[in-house]
């Protein structure tokens, strides 16, 4: 699934990577720990957490994963947004809660792994 | 190939509108006749011209009042009465993607280009020569791109030499959380030029980014030493800090001494050493309280090139 369906679906909202939502999806992970997510998320997944700060971007540059949404409306921080900007990781907003969220995807068909 | 769009994109802000615009301008003085124009348009298919008056730009006369004037039947005349006159100027130094704004909003075919400083015209710009400046800028930068992936990738295969070995160091300030990953991620681009397997580099990058980490939160600052040859990468982390009072314990999934400001940003929940562990081949840790820690890890990459 593409990373624009998901965000026209879901209506999100989207703080960087604007260019980049034609990625392909391979499923979801969910966690805020992260070490969790450098040990645990697959490449191509997207990551749902209410981690903010920007590095957040590089967990994700090295894990390659699809794009980060931030739940429950949590704002990015400016160099969170410049730098996933410069990665080109797409920094995506709902307004859902983590467990809501991911019921969401999960019934998009996405898995966890 | 990665998607070009977001390239494309900023190359539109990167480049400025005087690296494009066409500098050898033709124009027409205001007291020429519309035949005049007819003829100098033909001569140097273009479509449109700036009318000056002696140095001073007065107008843009282009094909559209040629035909306008052609329809009317009238009588041959001067540019200036059928220009348009006080033409909306652009200046050099602005980006392409304000000019590219431009054209779209105004519906104009050409722009007379201006130097800020002095209001003298420079040059013009088409939505041609806009195309025709991205596009060159792009291959340039491609073509740049490509010379470094392969020079990179067989630099193992080009040297010459019994025992071939890549150093890079990466000095990692302490509590910087700002700059934080920025050696892995450099490493990671790094590892991807040299044609490494994906899988390993995905191993390698999970193994730095946990170090890293590390010495960013529990030390003043330290070192990453990669040590690539067409084997194996060895990655060496020394740090200044507290060290590891009980090494065996600190694999532990979960143990961490982290201070809950950390944790507050997701960092330290016991589970970095432990992800080292499970990505590197072998792994050394050598630490003395008081003195620091020394992690080396190796990992096997087979032959630089298998990935090709």
């Amino acid at each position: 699934m593409k990373l624009s369906e998901i965000v026209a679906a879901l209506d999100l909202e989207v703080r960087a990577g604007a260019d980049h939502l034609d990625r392909e999806v391979t499923g979801a992970y969910a966690s805020d720990l992260l070490s969790d997510v450098m040990g645990h998320a697959s490449e191509g997944a997207l990551w749902i957490t209410l981690q903010v700060h920007q590095n957040i971007v590089a967990v994700a540059v090295m894990k390659s994963l699809a794009g980060i949404v931030l739940v429950k409306n949590r704002e990015p921080d400016e160099a969170t947004m410049r730098k996933a900007e410069e990665e080109e990781i797409p920094l995506l907003i709902s307004s859902l809660g983590a467990f809501e969220l991911a019921g969401k995807l999960f019934g998009m068909g996405l898995s966890g792994s | 190939m990665e998607p070009r769009y977001g390239k494309t994109q900023e190359l539109l802000y990167e480049l400025k509108i005087e690296q494009v615009m066409r500098t050898d301008v033709v124009t027409i003085a205001s007291d020429a006749t519309m035949s005049e124009l007819r003829e100098i348009l033909r001569e140097h298919s273009i479509s449109g011209v700036p009318v000056v008056d002696g140095d001073e730009l007065v107008g843009l006369a282009s094909i559209e009042d040629l035909i306008r004037w052609l329809s009317s039947r009238e009588p041959d005349c001067a540019v200036h009465e059928q220009m348009t006159r006080d033409p909306e100027c652009l200046h050099a130094d602005q980006p392409l993607v304000h000019a590219l704004r431009r054209f779209d909003e105004s519906g104009f075919g050409r722009f007379p280009i201006v130097e800020r400083a002095s209001g003298r015209m420079v040059g013009i710009l088409t939505k041609g020569g806009i195309i025709e400046g991205v596009l060159r800028k792009l291959e340039r930068e491609f073509k740049e791109e490509e010379i470094r992936a392969y020079r990179v990738s067989h630099i193992f295969e080009d040297l010459l030499a019994d025992y071939k070995e890549i150093y890079l160091t990466y000095n990692v300030p302490g509590k910087d959380f700002d700059r934080a990953g920025s050696a892995s991620t450099r490493m990671k681009r790094n590892l991807k030029r040299l044609g490494i397997r994906p899988d390993i580099i995905h191993r390698l990058a999970i193994a730095s980014y946990e170090a890293e980490m590390n010495v960013v939160i529990y030390t003043d600052g330290g070192t990453m030493e990669y040590r690539i040859s067409p084997h194996e990468v060895i990655l060496r982390v020394r740090d200044r800090g507290p060290g590891i009072s009980d090494v065996e314990e600190a694999l532990r999934p979960g143990w961490s001494t982290a201070e809950p400001w950390v944790r507050d940003l997701g960092f330290g929940a016991g589970m970095g050493l432990p992800n080292i562990k499970k990505c590197a081949d072998k792994l050394e840790i050598d630490s003395h309280p008081g003195r620091g820690t020394t992690l080396k890890m190796r990992i096997f990459t087979g032959e630089a090139d298998e990935a090709q």
